[in-house]
Parts: structure tokens; sequence; C-alpha cells
């Protein structure tokens, strides 16, 4: 590896990366890299592969080709959990918390500890994990909830669930799946305000279609279409971009 | 709080305590050796159906297999009594004295190398568990590394029930064939076709369930006990939450397996013998059933499932022997589309209510919290 060359050292290189379901390339030769510390929005009409690029970086879906780097390690060869482990951490675009369990249980299960089947046997609610569920319950604006089952919990408080439960685990990289979709108002500004105080000391790939929302939070934008990246640069950019006016803002 | 440290809450004690009630007062107190010992027999499935909750219930990895562990624990059970009950002076019309009557029959005139291991009895404690337990790790590895689960590993499940039944039926100077082990007498010299014996073992099998009832709550109450609740409804949460659901999986089918192992050799010790009728496809449905039928989120209910269901099969098919199977068939269509939380859900809905209620009325502030916040959790 020529990195003592490279100009700057990246958190996620992201380089020919293309995945393939029968013949149908969902990715495409993409290439990027995200810097620590970076808020980057991915942007791009539905099916353009954005989904698919996080299922990817995350280990759910297995590249065809391609490379993807995390902090030197090439995340392509490992399992999901040992992604997880290297500082990845993921939320799906539907809310997926666990209904049968209550919030507290929900944070308690992404605390960074004893993850294997001896140290879960083991594990014990100590006064640490209680602390830091706390915190996160009380960030996520749950704190009032946390004896509550996840069913219980609105749209909206579900995805904040899952975003407090990927704070738990304290990812160097946070990737979110549309964050905000099928929240009210009230819930979308809380969720900014939410995301802009997560994101100190960690870089984050968001995909969202608020063009509001992401104007507030984006570093950098990339816009993704048809499974290649059409445009990147600040939002500015990529706004007067006539390729991205075409294919996704004129309508 | 959610914070409940306490290792039965209120209703969970009160279940507790009523079975032990029930299993070593009110039962052999109340009912002649050879209904106790018919008891002690439906108490064997309970030990399945308990393994049943964890896995099943809990994981959400239905095993239509569980025969095949309890076989396993029951054979192995066999293999030693069988051992001890062909002593030179026991067989010596045969043509080759000191072995198995089966394995004379069918030419063999040697103990061979596999069931040697069954001369000892601490060895055979071993084996009951480890066996398996061993069993149970492969098919989970094969299986649940491959994300091989639902319905398709229920059927690969039925599909090991089957083989293992053919094999123990095709080889018969090994295993005794279709008739299974049979004609077991005694155990390091002590006979256990007597009422006295029995009356004992019927007390060991229930200090043996309940020590799997504690088993299976302290699994149930740990951070493992979560992830399996977690692991049924959201896998791909779990697994981006860096655990590696396999391992948990395998964990669960092991624990089941062992469960189920145990139930199978205290079935050789209390009915006297063990036979491929136990292991293949329709007992292995009718554990499931009776799991079903008692609740199968219900440690408890899956007691009381194996004890009412086979009550009723002993009753029905004594009058009706035909109609057995569709009776059977029909109540576990009712109990799941119903009755999807069984006998344990149809408790916590209409009789638990009823009691706290009464309760209540007599001490109204203290009943209430306790019942209702204490005991929220989604115990039974
Ligand atoms: N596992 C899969 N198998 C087959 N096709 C898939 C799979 N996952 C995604 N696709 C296809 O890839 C394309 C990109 O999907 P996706 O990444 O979900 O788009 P979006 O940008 O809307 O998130 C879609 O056409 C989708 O149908
Ligand atoms: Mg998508």
């Amino acid at each position: 590896m020529l990195i003592g060359h490279q100009p700057k050292e990246f958190l996620l290189a992201v380089s020919g990366l293309t995945v393939s379901f029968d013949g149908f390339k969902a990715v495409n030769d993409l290439s990027f890299y995200v810097e620590e510390n970076e808020i980057r929005v991915i942007i791009g009409p539905n099916g353009a592969g954005k989904t698919t690029v996080l299922d990817l970086i995350c280990g759910k879906t297995k590249a065809t080709e391609g490379s993807i780097q995390f902090r030197g390690k090439e995340l392509t060869k490992l399992k999901e959990n040992e992604i997880v482990k290297t500082g990845v951490g993921r939320k799906f675009q539907t809310p997926s918390v666990f209904e049968d369990l209550s919030v507290f249980e929900n944070l308690e299960i992404s605390f960074p500890r004893g993850r294997s089947v001896f140290g879960s046997l083991t594990f014990q609610r100590d006064a640490k994990v209680k602390e830091r569920v706390e915190e996160v319950a009380e960030m996520i604006f749950l704190k009032d909830k946390l004896s509550t089952y996840a069913d219980e919990l609105s749209h909206g408080q579900k995805q904040w669930l899952e975003i407090g439960m990927l704070l738990i685990q304290d990812p160097d990289l946070l990737m979110l799946d549309e964050p905000v979709a099928g929240m009210s108002v009230s819930e979308r500004a809380k969720t900014a305000e939410l995301l802009n105080r997560i994101i100190k000391n960690r870089s984050v790939l968001v995909i969202e279609h608020d063009m509001k929302f992401v104007e507030d939070i984006a570093h950098k934008v990339t816009v993704l279409h048809q499974g290649q990246i059409l445009s990147e640069g600040t939002m500015e950019k990529v706004k007067n971009d006539p390729k991205v006016i075409e294919v996704y803002l004129g309508h | 709080m959610i914070i409940n440290s306490r290792f039965f809450n209120r209703s969970e004690l009160i279940g507790f305590v009523s079975l032990a009630v029930l299993l070593f007062l009110i039962l052999p107190l109340s009912l002649d050796i050879f209904r106790l010992n018919l008891v002690a027999k439906y108490l064997t499935y309970a030990f399945v159906g308990i393994g049943l909750v964890l896995c099943w219930g809990y994981g959400g990895i239905l095993s239509l297999g569980q025969g095949v562990f309890f076989g396993l624990g029951g054979y192995c059970m066999a293999m030693f009594l069988k051992l001890e009950a062909s002593s030179v002076a026991n067989t010596k019309i045969q043509s080759t004295p000191g072995i198995p009557d089966f394995m004379d029959w069918n030419q063999l005139t040697a103990v061979p190398m596999f069931w040697k291991p069954f001369y000892s009895f601490p060895l055979t404690v071993l084996a009951i568990i480890i066996v398996p337990g061993i069993f149970a790790f492969i098919i989970g590895a094969a299986m649940f590394k491959r994300r091989v689960g639902g319905v398709y590993f229920a059927i690969i499940t039925q599909a090991i029930a089957a083989i293992l039944t053919i094999l123990i039926v095709g080889q018969q100077g090994y295993t005794g064939g279709i008739n299974g082990i049979t004609d077991l007498r005694t155990l390091y010299g002590w006979d256990i076709r007597t009422d006295h014996a029995k009356f004992i073992l019927y007390f060991v099998e229930v200090v043996l369930l309940f020590g799997c009832i504690i088993a299976a709550q302290f699994i149930r109450l740990t951070k493992l006990g979560r992830i399996l609740v977690a692991m049924r409804e959201q896998e791909d949460r779990v697994r981006f939450s860096g655990y590696s659901v396999a391992n948990f999986k395998i964990f669960a089918f092991c624990a089941a397996a062992i469960f189920a192992a145990v139930g199978g050799a205290m079935f050789t010790l209390e009915v006297g013998f063990m036979s491929p009728s136990f292991v293949g496809i329709v007992p292995s449905i009718e554990m499931v059933i009776y799991t079903a039928v008692g609740g199968r989120m219900s440690i408890f209910g899956a007691v009381y499932g194996s004890l009412l269901v086979n009550f009723a099969k002993t009753m029905l098919s004594e009058s009706f022997p035909q109609l057995w199977l569709f009776g059977l068939g029909g109540l576990f269509i009712a109990v799941v589309l119903a009755f999807p939380s069984g006998l344990s859900g149809i408790w916590a809905d209409y009789v638990q209510p009823r009691i706290d209620r009464l309760l209540s009325s007599r001490k109204p502030k203290a009943a209430w919290t306790e019942s209702s916040v204490a005991d929220g959790a989604p115990a039974e």
C-alpha cells in the first residue's frame, strides 16, 4: 500500500465498488472517499443504489468487485459483526428496533460489551451500563420512556431509538438511511438537532431526500444515479450542476 | 423500574411454587404408582418442551426434530442398562453369552466399539449430555452459519429425524432395530422395575426437571435471553449491533437438545425401554404441539402442556385410537389460530387479571403497583 504517498488519510475509501444482481449492476464502479469528522450526504432518485452502497459497506451485501478500506482494513473480507467491531454503525431505512423489549433493553443490547455467547451469559447490568443508557436515552428524547416497550413507540421515536442504539456503539463511521423519512415536521427539526449533536468526533454517511435537511447538515454531497456518481462536492456546487438538475432536482 | 433483579417476579414465583406443590406433593400423594409412573412418562416430554421454549419461543428457531435428541439421550441410557442386563449369567442360553440379546440374534459375537463406553455409568451420564450436544452443534453450525433458518431449518430437522429412525431400524444388530432396546432391568443392581424404584425415579426426575426450569429461567434473564428475543424479531439489527447471530442460534439449539436428551434418558428409566418410535417425525411434531399448547413463551406452560396433552392422549387413544391423531392435529390448529400463546396466554389474559383484581380489592395499593409494574415484564 502506498498510503505514505497519499496526501491525506481517509477514514473510508471506496474504490471501484461494483455489485451485480443477476447481471443488473445496482452499484457500478463506484469510488468515493470520506474524511475524518466529515458529514457526507448521498442523494439520488429512487433505485439509484444508495441503500445498496450502505449494504456493501456494512457487509449485508457482498461486493462483486472493488474494495472498501476503513481505517486501513479491507471491509469486503470481514463478517458483519466484525465490521461493527472496527467501528462502523448502520441504521436501516425502516426503523428496526426490538419491539418485544423495552427501550432500556434495546439500548443495552447495543452496549459494546459481552458480545460473545459466553459474554452475554455473564453480562452484568452495572452502573456504567445504566449511566450510558440513560445518557443516550436523554439525547434521543426517550429518557422518560426507558421501561416502555418499543412497540408502543411512535414511528419517529423508533427512528430515534435506532439512532440511539448506534450511539451506544460509539462508531467512528455512522451510516444513516433516510433518518427523517416519515417524520412529522417537529420530529424532523428535533432529528436535525440530534444529528448535529451526535456527529461530533465521528464521520457520518447519510442518505436523505429532504433537501432542506441536507443543506442543514451536509459538508459534502454525493449524487448517485444508476449506481454511479453523477456529481460530487458542496451542496452549492451540486445544486448548480446541470446534470444533477436534469435527472434529479429538475422534477 | 424495568431493572428487576429478582430471579422470579411475583406471578412466576406463584407458578414455580404451585408447580412444586403439584409435582412434589399432590400427585405423589393422590396417585397410585401406576398413574404416577404415567405422569413421570408425560413429564419426560416437559424437558423437551422447556428446551423448545428457549429455542423456538424465545429464539424463533422451530425445530421439528427434537425427537432426535430425546432419542439420543434415551438410547445412551438404554445402552448402559442393556449392558448391565446382559451379564453372562443372564444370557447363558445365547450362542455368545454376555452380549445384548439382539446382538446375538444378529450373529454379532462381540459388543461393538461404540457400545464400550456404556459399561461405565459416569461415562453414560456424560454421553447423555455430550452426544446430543455435539450433534446439535454440528447441525446448528452447518445450518446457521449458512443462514439457513425458518421453514427450511424446520424441514431439515424433520429429515434428520427421519434419517436417524431409518438408521436405527436398519442397523438391527447394533441398535436393536425396530423393537428398540428392551428388557432393561437394573441400575447398579437396583431393580428399576419395582414400584418402589418407580416412586424414587419419579422424584429424581422431578428434581431434574426443576433443575432444567431454573437453568432455563437463568438463561432467559441474562442478556443472552434478551438477544434471543431480539434475534427472533430483527435478526439483522442484532447482527449489526456486533453479535454473531449464528453462534447464539447454535447455543439455543444445543441447550434445547441437551434438555431433550435428559428427558429421553429419564424416559428410558421410567418406561424401561427405548425404541425408534420416540425418535422420528411424528413424536418430534407431537413435542412441538405440547409446547405450543402450553404456550411457547412459557417455561411452566411447557410442563403443563406436556402433562395435559399426554393425559388427553392416553384417555383418547384408549377409547378411540383412530381419533387421536385428528384430535392432536385439531388441537394444534386451534392453538395456532386462536391461542398463539397457548394455555399460559389464556392464563395471563383471563385468569391472572381476575386473581389480581381479587387481591387488589383486598389490599388496594400495594397489590396494584406490584403486579402492574414489577411483573410487567413479558415473562410468561
Ligand atoms: N438484494 C437485491 N437483489 C436484487 N436487486 C436488488 C437488491 N437490492 C437492491 N436491488 C436493486 O438495486 C437497485 C438499487 O436499490 P437501492 O439501493 O435500494 O436504491 P435506493 O437508492 O432507492 O436506496 C434497485 O433497482 C433495486 O431493485
Ligand atoms: Mg433506499
